[in-house]
């Protein structure tokens, strides 16, 4: 198994305004995007990879000159890995609202000629959704052999199910949920709270001035970072141990190797995501539920789908745990759809949907074996 | 060798076309032979690993689940046929799961090592418990944790308002009609509920 060596991520402009579901419009706007492998020619190879929270068009292969630079899911899709560049041709979009090139908060708003900023319009899963979409219309994609994401990423695949039926012949679902939990809600809340409370957020409008609400994003960062840990990961990993081997007796000072992990992903974190985008994609979350115009009926949400699917959880996962993904398995039962449902036990938590799972690994393997059947 | 057999048996008793659930489906060979040979639809239900991993290469519809925490996941009558084969002496539930089986399916069919077969009542006779190639395993290590007989079963049907539509033995393939409960290492039942 190898990489897909060196990639460049490519750009697509739209003029024509991008209608949003909050009723608001984005006038005109760019994606970003990376694709691997090649499109056949009768155009059915095509998986299109929906990112996370943090993730973005870099799913694969590394930027040249750059260390470390490997994309998010990079041990997942390459030549001869289970998401074969060989057979397939894979697509990664860059969501709107993101700070990873596509439009977001910190590009001008054509209107005012300044940066978005908390301007920037609330984006939700569908209208991500329909972006992706007009950009495969460009491309020249009609339908596409598989969409599969993990997490946010999850529920994009879920909602191209139900949005554009006939365009997906499979759809993976990893670490999904019909919606988020009053709990899951709450840590997006404490997390968009740290933001929003940094005296350098100012109100979203913090570009001008040159100053990043650093301190809000480390708060968020960390509050998330657990949540996506199992407990008895994050206590194999590092347990009480110390920092410096005995006590300092200080409130403030790192005491323990956990806080010091924790304050050193915040930190890394700061430096390179964005406040505004945090806020949006946070909100894009808690929005996510299909369900909802249909009384709160997800089987009835569903009976528009064609998809085959396969649905994929992990048992420590207690961020969106197994008990969500069943949710979803039940309606697609309910609507007689083909649908195949596995449980992972990883150890890991949230997480284990970017890890190389020998398990997890050999399922998509044969899910995706089954795809390339018949995409000719 | 005769699992081929006893599974075509059992496969006959399909309707073709029907919608199917495996419950305990192993590596998805019946879902397979029955989609492949009787156009069948539906899903298996596993909760190992490399089962449900075996179940995905053959591209059989396969829901890891323990079937110990029943079937709350499916519908009333929302499968034509549910199966149940060589699985039931697995589980500490087993009348409940019976009930959800015909609950879940308008037809139920289970089978299961019948324990009164001669050679066992032979060895009973003897003494010891019986290790032979329906029940291979020593009493200490045996992960069959209800063994019962075909008579048995029959018991437990009327008492769970079953119906039984049909039921035969399996001896190295062949079907048995007659004196099953004596003459059958494995017991077949095709049941509705009344």
């Amino acid at each position: 198994m190898s990489s897909v060596g060196q990639v460049q991520p490519q750009s697509m402009h739209f003029t024509s305004p991008l209608p949003l579901r909050s009723g608001a419009s984005l006038r005109d706007y760019t994606l970003v995007y990376e694709t691997y492998g090649t499109l056949n020619a009768q155009r059915s190879n095509a998986v299109l990879v929906c990112h996370a929270l943090n993730a973005s068009h870099h799913v694969a292969g590394t930027y040249a000159g750059l260390d470390k630079s490997e994309g998010w899911w990079d041990n997942l899709v390459g030549p001869g890995k289970p998401l074969d560049t060989k057979r397939f041709f894979v697509i990664g979009v860059n969501n709107l609202g993101s700070c990873f090139g596509s439009t977001g908060p910190m590009h001008a708003n054509p209107a005012t000629r300044q940066a978005y900023g908390a301007d920037f319009p609330v984006v939700t899963v569908e209208d991500w959704v329909d972006s992706q979409a007009l950009l495969l219309d460009r491309m020249g994609i009609a339908q596409l052999a598989a969409v599969i994401g993990g997490s946010l990423g999850g529920m994009q695949a879920l909602d191209w199910a139900l949005r554009y039926p006939p365009r997906i012949r499979h759809c993976i679902a990893v670490a999904a949920a019909p919606n988020l939990s009053a709990q899951n809600i709450a840590f997006n809340e404490v997390a968009r709270r740290a933001i929003v409370t940094d005296p350098e957020f100012h109100s979203g409008h913090f570009y001008a001035l040159g100053v990043v609400p650093k301190r809000g994003l480390r708060v968020a960062r960390m509050i998330g970072h657990i949540t996506y840990l199992s407990d008895d990961a994050m206590g194999e990993k590092f347990g009480r141990q110390l920092r410096n081997g005995a006590l300092s007796f200080s409130t403030q000072n790192v005491e323990f190797e956990i806080e010091s992990y924790l304050r050193h992903q915040g930190d890394k974190f700061s430096d390179y995501f964005d406040a505004n985008t945090y806020l949006l994609i946070t909100r894009a979350l808690d929005y996510f539920d299909p369900a909802r115009d249909f009384g709160g009926d997800l089987r009835a949400a569903f009976s528009r789908a064609l998809a085959r699917f396969q649905i994929v959880s992990f048992t420590t996962d207690w961020r969106f745990p197994p008990a969500r993904s069943r949710e979803i398995v039940r309606a697609l039962l309910d609507n007689r759809l083909d649908v195949s449902y596995a449980e992972i036990a990883a150890p890991h938590g949230h997480d284990a949907f970017l890890l190389d799972d020998a398990r997890y690994h050999a399922l998509l393997r044969a899910c995706f074996d089954n795809v390339a059947k018949e995409t000719g | 060798m005769s699992e081929r057999k006893d599974m075509e048996l059992i496969a006959e008793m399909v309707p073709p076309g029907a919608r199917v659930l495996d419950l305990g489906c192993g590596s998805g060979e019946l879902l397979a032979h029955l989609r492949d040979a009787r156009r069948c639809s539906g899903y298996g239900v596993e909760l190992a690993d490399a089962n449900v991993l075996a179940c995905t290469q053959r591209g059989v519809n396969v829901i890891q689940l323990n079937l110990e925490e029943g079937l709350a996941m499916f519908e009333d009558q929302s499968f034509d046929v549910v199966l149940q084969l060589d699985t039931m002496q697995h589980l500490r539930n087993t009348e409940r799961m019976l009930r959800e089986t015909a609950r879940v399916g308008r037809i139920g069919i289970v089978s299961f090592p019948n324990f009164a077969h001669w050679p066992n009542r032979v060895r009973v006779a003897t003494g010891r418990m019986p290790v032979t190639k329906a029940l291979p395993y020593e009493w200490y290590d045996t992960p069959n944790i209800r063994v019962g007989t075909y008579a048995d079963f029959e018991v437990l049907a009327r008492k769970d308002g079953l119906r039984i539509l049909d039921s035969f033995g399996i001896q190295d393939g062949v079907e048995i009609r007659r004196w099953p409960n004596l003459l059958a290492s494995v017991a077949v039942f095709k049941f509705e509920r009344a």
